[in-house]
């Protein structure tokens, strides 16, 4: 009988032993000095059992540590791993996930919470909740419609930043004592505020910049991806959203409650070109040596394209005909381009793609061509006029990555939420995406998009006070010609650095001179004049 | 005045179960003095205490029903009774584990008692019951040797009592798991789940050969296809993983277990594409949003009530834990975690760790091969079991619908987990006599 000699000598029994230790002392059975740890020896007089057979006893013979270890350790692992997920989805992730209208527990504060403000960067009032003497609350919107579609509504389902900040809104973060205070005495905390990223000057120039004109403008600040102006018309008024509830959801033609900078798809008309310029220079390293003698017309087959009201641009290179927004040296660009790639390139620059963006609700651009397209739909798609539809925030989110080196800072409109005594709370940090272009072709880009202003179809926007770079552009939506989208993207940036990029859209008017352009002027005097 | 006591009891509560739960694992250190070791236990037990008694105040003042405070001084001799009985009758009974079993009942009838006084009333006299059960198992453990033979006996009990759910059992959320007998509800895989650790322990007590453990191999992959053919996944998994352990701790060949949960990855993957419930859970736990009409309602109001809980909880009676589907039983930890705070939630995950730690701890130090692989398949079904049940309500791991033992609403559950306990403890005691015998 070897076995059990060895067998059990270092299996850990220090629990066991010192109970044994103890529990010998407490019952007095027996004088003698024990030693627990001689048990081994003293086993081999007990015949444990017979269901052994030899040959095992020798594999058994030694101590089971290692499989034990191994067991114990990889389970200790997954409950470590289970406890740090855990932790994580607490500290990073859940208030993100519980603000949710399917989650009873936010509505359930309103019992106990005054709804909280909705404030400008430069701390006008945007939404309030005004409390009559009766204890009666009503949600108050000072700016009516001016803000309707970046705030939203809070009644009759949510929108906008209501909806976003909802749980913020509702959670009141106020002094210690006072809520103790409020709790005891049956008032209600008053719930945080939320400081947009919105600037009230830009958010009014933009506002009157679109006029009576449908469309929308988005305004970002390249560097952060703070959004400082953001304007969808038709509008409506947030506070009287109750009202005239019925007639804005049974509206179908004009989508009263869409905000179309964020979920308005339109064709890019001429803006596109960007991004065609943007393949071309992916796919040739040579593209400054590009020319074109235009003529006004290019003829694809039986398709003809021309150039707007039939111009003939004459020679011209790469810059030039970017400047002129030339249909037919695009069209004869595009014809170039190897299909494939255009569209791995698209879907690099976000078409296809849910935007990155902390905005709620955006729509996706979309981009598709194929090998097997005709010569007339490349080309037609490399000026923008084909299948492609885009969102103004996707253009303006192009604009402000050319603008800061390439490197795309994903928008948002929450800077963060303070207690009524001012007090910070949590602040929303810009979040990189990641570099959308090398910056070797944003600064080639931005040669370009200043060549519009200072010598093509953007010289309206030539200002002492800054510089603008940007590309203009007329989409066709009907067979009526007189009628056209007007587009303006890009950005400006003066001489202390300070940039803004926006994408500017005007429905149903005539030419992009004389519609979006100005608009944007009006945006950008705004922004640099104080 | 309510409120403040409400909101400051979050804390006091959380202190409670912190300092308990530090104490457990001081005691655990393997340098530590018996008589120190005696002292933690005693604080310990002083700690369940104060937090059954603070907790159950709170409940009174926000219910105003005498009921609670009958219930609470209910539990209250239950528990006492608990320590008597393991300190008078088993007099080497592991305090440890005692403490811990006591410590997650009482949490148990707690936030029962916040959510459903007619469950919590109901879960007392099931604890009940099962303690006086129970108190003859240790007994019966330690002095029958007989337990040792009857593997074949226990493969039949198995197979068949399984194969009855099968057939006979009503279905709830999608699987067929309970019984009714009369007025009794009974979950016989919770029983059989004992029955094949003995039936697992027999036969691997003496692996002849390769033919053998392939026989003993067919018959436990038995159990675990019914389980599966019973859509109780979590049942399923729980037999699989601790069938290969116990296969891997026999045979001290890792190769079967990698073998073991080869095939079993094989065997989800297959599943996955076959069952719809299956690709249902694993939807739900990726993008729990995107299906939140549906498969991913419950994990959702489960993860909104840990969130909107927070670190430290919004207080008992403050929460909305009601909304989520059954909360009482698969996700009571997630009820617990939104009224108490997910700081006290860990520290559970932390007793329950240290329950794991205990039975595998007492696994090692039983030298008779029988009883030692019947301590480890416990502890392995008691480990896999909570990582399940944990796992699947914060989203970790898909939800496979399993209990939390000993803390959710549940008869079978319940008894079966404190018979568990009870079986450790009296290898335990029947450890330790031998020694003193052999002395």
């Amino acid at each position: 009988m070897t076995r059990q000699n060895d067998n059990y000598k270092s299996v850990d029994v220090m629990d066991l032993n010192d109970r044994r230790d103890l529990d010998a002392k407490n019952r007095r059975q027996s004088t003698r000095t024990r030693n627990p740890r001689n048990n081994n020896m003293n086993r081999n007089r007990r015949n444990v059992n017979d269901f052994y057979d030899e040959g095992l006893k020798a594999k058994r013979g030694r101590n089971l540590n290692k499989e034990f270890a191994i067991i114990t350790y990889s389970f200790l692992i997954l409950f470590i791993c289970l406890t740090g997920y855990l932790i994580y989805f607490v500290q990073f992730e859940s208030e993100d996930f519980i603000n949710n209208s399917y989650n009873p527990r936010i509505a359930h504060l309103a019992e106990t919470t005054i709804r909280g403000d909705i404030i400008s960067s430069d701390g006008e009032v945007l939404a309030t909740t005004q409390v009559d003497d009766a204890g009666n609350e009503t949600r108050v919107y000072p700016f009516g419609n001016m803000y309707a579609h970046l705030v939203g509504y809070s009644i009759n389902g949510m929108s906008g930043i209501e909806e976003e900040a909802n749980y913020n809104l509702l959670r009141s973060n106020s002094f210690f004592f006072t809520k103790i205070f409020n709790e005891t005495a049956g008032k209600k905390n008053h719930g945080d505020t939320v400081v947009t990223t919105v600037d009230s000057k830009i958010q009014s120039a933009a506002y009157n910049a679109l006029g009576s004109n449908d469309g929308a403008v988005i305004a970002i600040e390249p560097a952060t991806g703070k959004v400082l102006a953001m304007v969808s018309k038709p509008d409506y008024d947030p506070g009287s959203i109750a009202a005239n509830w019925d007639r804005y959801i049974s509206d179908d033609d004009s989508s009263v409650l869409l905000n179309r900078a964020t979920q308005g798809l339109y064709a890019p008309g001429s803006t596109f070109k960007m991004v065609t310029l943007m393949s071309y220079m992916n796919q040739n390293s040579h593209y400054d040596n590009f020319e074109f003698d235009c003529n006004g017309a290019y003829n694809i087959g039986d398709y003809s394209m021309h150039c707007y009201n039939g111009k003939a641009h004459g020679h011209e290179n790469l810059m030039d005909a970017f400047g002129n927004s030339c249909n037919c040296a695009f069209s004869d660009i595009g014809l170039g381009l190897n299909v494939n790639d255009y569209g791995v390139f698209c879907n690099k620059l976000l078409f296809n793609q849910t935007l990155p963006t902390k905005l709620s609700n955006t729509a996706k651009s979309r981009f598709s061509l194929s090998a097997d397209d005709s010569d007339s739909t490349i080309a037609q798609t490399a000026i923008g006029q084909g299948q492609t539809m885009v969102s103004p925030l996707h253009m303006a989110m192009l604009a402000s990555a050319i603008a800061n080196d390439g490197l795309l800072m994903e928008p948002y409109v929450i800077d963060h939420t303070q207690n009524d005594q001012n007090k910070p709370v949590k602040n929303f940090k810009p979040s990189t995406y990641g570099q959308l272009i090398d910056s070797q072709m944003a600064s080639k880009m931005r040669e370009y998009m200043r060549y519009v202003v200072t010598n093509g179809t953007g010289s309206v926007l030539n200002s002492d006070t800054y510089a603008a770079y940007g590309k203009t552009g007329t989409a066709d939506f009907s067979s009526n010609v007189n009628e056209n989208h007007s587009w303006f993207v890009g950005f400006a940036e003066d001489w202390t650095g300070r940039k803004i990029a926006v994408a500017v859209i005007m429905e149903g008017v005539s030419s992009g001179n004389s519609y979006a352009v100005p608009a944007t002027k009006q945006i950008f005097d705004a922004y640099f004049t104080y | 005045m309510l409120h403040i006591l409400v909101s400051a009891s979050r804390f006091s509560m959380l202190i409670f179960m912190a300092v308990y739960t530090l104490y457990s694992f001081t005691a655990l250190k393997s340098n530590i003095k018996p008589q120190r070791q005696d002292k933690l236990y005693k604080k310990q037990t002083l700690m369940i205490y104060m937090l059954l008694i603070n907790g159950n105040l709170v409940l009174y003042l926000l219910k105003m029903d005498q009921k609670v405070l009958v219930l609470a001084a209910c539990e209250m001799v239950l528990l006492i009774l608990i320590s008597v009985i393991y300190k008078k009758i088993y007099t080497n009974a592991s305090k440890a584990l005692v403490n811990n079993m006591s410590m997650l009942l009482t949490v148990s009838f707690m936030i029962l008692t916040r959510l459903d006084m007619d469950k919590a009333v109901k879960q007392f006299v099931f604890a009940a019951v099962a303690v006086v059960i129970t108190c003859f198992i240790p007994l019966i453990v330690a002095k029958l040797e007989f337990l040792s033979k009857l593997g074949i006996f226990y493969g039949i009990i198995g197979i068949a009592g399984l194969a009855v759910v099968l057939v006979a059992a009503q279905t709830t959320y999608g699987a067929k798991l309970s019984i009714s007998l009369g007025p009794v509800v009974l979950q016989p895989s919770e029983f059989i789940k004992i029955i094949f650790i003995f039936f697992v322990a027999c036969m691997l007590k003496e692996v002849e050969d390769f033919t053998y453990l392939v026989k003993v191999t067919v018959v436990a992959a038995l159990h675990v296809l019914i389980l599966v053919a019973s859509k109780d996944l979590g049942g399923a998994l729980i037999y699989l993983v601790t069938y290969l352990v116990m296969v891997y701790v026999a045979t001290r060949n890792p190769g079967y277990m990698f073998l073991g949960l080869f095939a079993g990855a094989i065997a989800s993957i297959v599943a996955y594409f076959l069952f719809s419930h299956i690709q249902a859970r694993v939807i739900a736990w990726k993008d729990p949003l995107s299906v939140i009409d549906n498969q991913g309602y419950q994990i959702c109001q489960s993860l909104f009530a840990i969130g909107y809980g927070g670190w430290f909880g919004t207080g008992l009676g403050q929460g909305m834990p009601e909304k989520i589907p059954v909360v009482t039983t698969d996700f009571v930890f997630s009820a617990i975690s939104e009224e108490l705070g997910v700081l006290f939630a860990i520290c559970i995950i932390f007793i329950c760790i240290n329950c794991f730690l205990m039975f595998f701890n007492i696994s090692m130090q039983i030298k008779e091969y029988f009883y030692k692989l019947i301590a480890l398949g416990i502890g392995t079904t008691y480990g896999i079991q909570t990582f399940l049940a944990l796992g699947g309500v914060v989203k970790f791991i898909p939800s496979t619908g399993v209990t939390l033992p000993l803390v959710s609403y549940g008869g079978s559950s319940l008894l079966c987990t404190i018979i568990i306990f009870a079986i450790i403890q009296g290898l335990y005691v029947r450890e330790y006599d031998e020694d003193l015998e052999y002395d």
